[in-house]
């Protein structure tokens, strides 16, 4: 291919760009809330977990262990299929989208508990014990000394989850979730310009990205400093 | 005030309080001194539940010291602890760490817990830096930091262990003149402390500890003047002249 042909590769591509973006912003759209939602839904989630876990109460600890492991240990996909095409046999009928917020969301609560754990955990114990020196009790340590502190731990992993669940959201597509790349998919099937719409799909999960990227960088410096 | 009676506590198989039995007065300032590992630290951190005791029994103005019951937050506003390392809160400033109890743990309005943080942090010498975090501070300053936090709970006694250890020996004595103006006030004091110097002066009592029980107690300048018991007095003489 010469580079008469690279340029007119070129104009196709931007042709294509303008007819295909409204249709694909659409799926945009779409992504961005599946990842929002699961986002938050994993954030609390996980620090339920990472409560019971640290909560020096055997029960609650056992339970949240055996939890995150059984979750840990299901693929995300299979966790879709079960919430969109099991739970109705049992009585639950979700929509394609409340079932992608909440398997994602289920998803990554474990490795969000992990995350929140290992930040706690790594609050030095002259901490707590200040805290209980002072007539604090659990929840009071947590809410004023501990999770304050592991905040600033916690951000740098927090971010690279959010970029991880962006990209994952894309499995909302196995369940008929008509997000970015589920209308890029129907697209390329429909006109056959695959090259042109997958680059742009492409693209558009790279555009998204990016800013999580530099907020990660941010979180790692702020991290760093005493 | 604080009573002990027959105190002992293992870790593992390690015992590390073998029958302690002594009792602090109101007012009284009781120094323990002792060679490192002898459970000097133990025995406050089970004053103040933060460690539990395997049997004997510890009182506080009488009310019995168990760490999983809920009257342990009671004793722990009525007795504050001062730490070796400090323990500051690093993510507030000076003020902030010296309100938080008195906000959040006895729920005084705000107003009063700040003009009361303000009045404390004058009173160690620091109401030029309530507005610092504990990194922009001196080891010294993040002490009397702390000890300005521990008075704002109103405690009955403080409970400091081993307060100036980790401190340069230039910054000591900021520390210990605090610590000495507290005693002059009739505070109740429980120090653990290698200051033999304090102790002397300051102290009404001394313990000296060393493999988990009391070896030998008494008015401060004679028992550190003619310790009775070989000990005592070597630990004293390696103490006193290192060379």
């Amino acid at each position: 291919m010469g580079p008469e042909g690279a340029g007119r590769l070129m104009v196709k591509f931007w042709h294509d760009a303008v007819e295909f973006l409204p249709i694909l912003l659409n799926g945009v759209a779409l992504t961005i809330i599946v990842t929002i939602g699961s986002l938050v839904l994993s954030t609390i989630l996980g620090m339920v977990w990472a409560l019971m876990r640290v909560s020096g109460i055997g029960l609650l600890a056992g339970l949240s262990a055996a939890l995150i492991n059984v979750i840990r240990g299901i693929p995300i996909i299979v966790l879709l299929f079960y919430l969109y095409f099991v739970m109705p046999d049992l009585g639950v009928t979700l929509t394609a989208l409340q079932a992608a917020i909440l398997g994602l969301g289920i998803a990554y609560s474990a490795y969000q508990a992990e995350n929140f754990r290992a930040g706690i955990e790594a609050i030095d114990k002259g901490q707590i014990e200040a805290a209980q020196a002072i007539g604090m009790g659990w929840w009071l340590t947590m809410r004023r000394v501990v999770l304050p502190q592991a905040v600033r731990i916690v951000l740098p992993p927090y971010g690279n989850v959010m970029i991880m669940m962006l990209k994952d959201s894309s499995q909302a597509s196995t369940i008929t979730v008509a997000e970015l790349a589920l209308q890029g998919k129907l697209i390329a099937s429909s006109t056959f310009k695959n090259t042109s719409v997958f680059t742009m799909v492409a693209l558009m999960y790279l555009t998204m990205s990016i800013p999580l990227i530099l907020l990660v960088r941010h979180f790692e410096k702020r991290a760093g400093r005493p | 005030m604080i009573e002990l009676t027959g105190v002992r506590k293992s870790f593992g198989h390690t015992a590390v309080l073998k029958g302690i039995t002594a009792s602090v007065e109101k007012g009284e300032v009781v120094c323990i001194i002792g060679p490192s590992g002898s459970g000097k630290s133990t025995i406050l951190r089970c004053i103040n539940g933060l460690e539990s005791y395997d049997s004997g029994d510890i009182r506080v103005k009488g009310a019995k010291v168990d760490r999983d019951a809920a009257s342990i937050v009671a004793i722990r506003t009525q007795v504050s602890m001062v730490f070796q390392r400090f323990n500051l809160f690093p993510h507030r400033t000076a003020l902030e760490n010296v309100i938080e109890g008195p906000l959040f743990v006895k729920q005084e309005p705000r107003a009063m817990a700040l003009e009361r943080g303000r009045a404390l942090l004058a009173q160690v010498g620091l109401a030029d830096k309530a507005d610092a975090r504990p990194q922009q501070l001196s080891g010294g300053q993040q002490q009397r930091v702390a000890i300005a936090r521990a008075l704002a709970m109103q405690p009955e006694a403080i409970l400091f262990d081993e307060p100036t250890s980790a401190l340069d020996p230039e910054l000591v004595g900021d520390v210990l003149a605090v610590m000495r103006k507290l005693a002059d006030d009739g505070m109740t004091m429980l120090v653990v402390t290698h200051e033999m110097g304090f102790a002397r002066d300051v102290a009404d009592r001394v313990l000296f500890i060393d493999g988990g029980i009391i070896v030998e107690q008494g008015p401060a300048p004679a028992m550190l003047n003619q310790p009775q018991h070989p000990r005592t007095q070597d630990f004293l003489r390696r103490v006193l002249h290192p060379l």
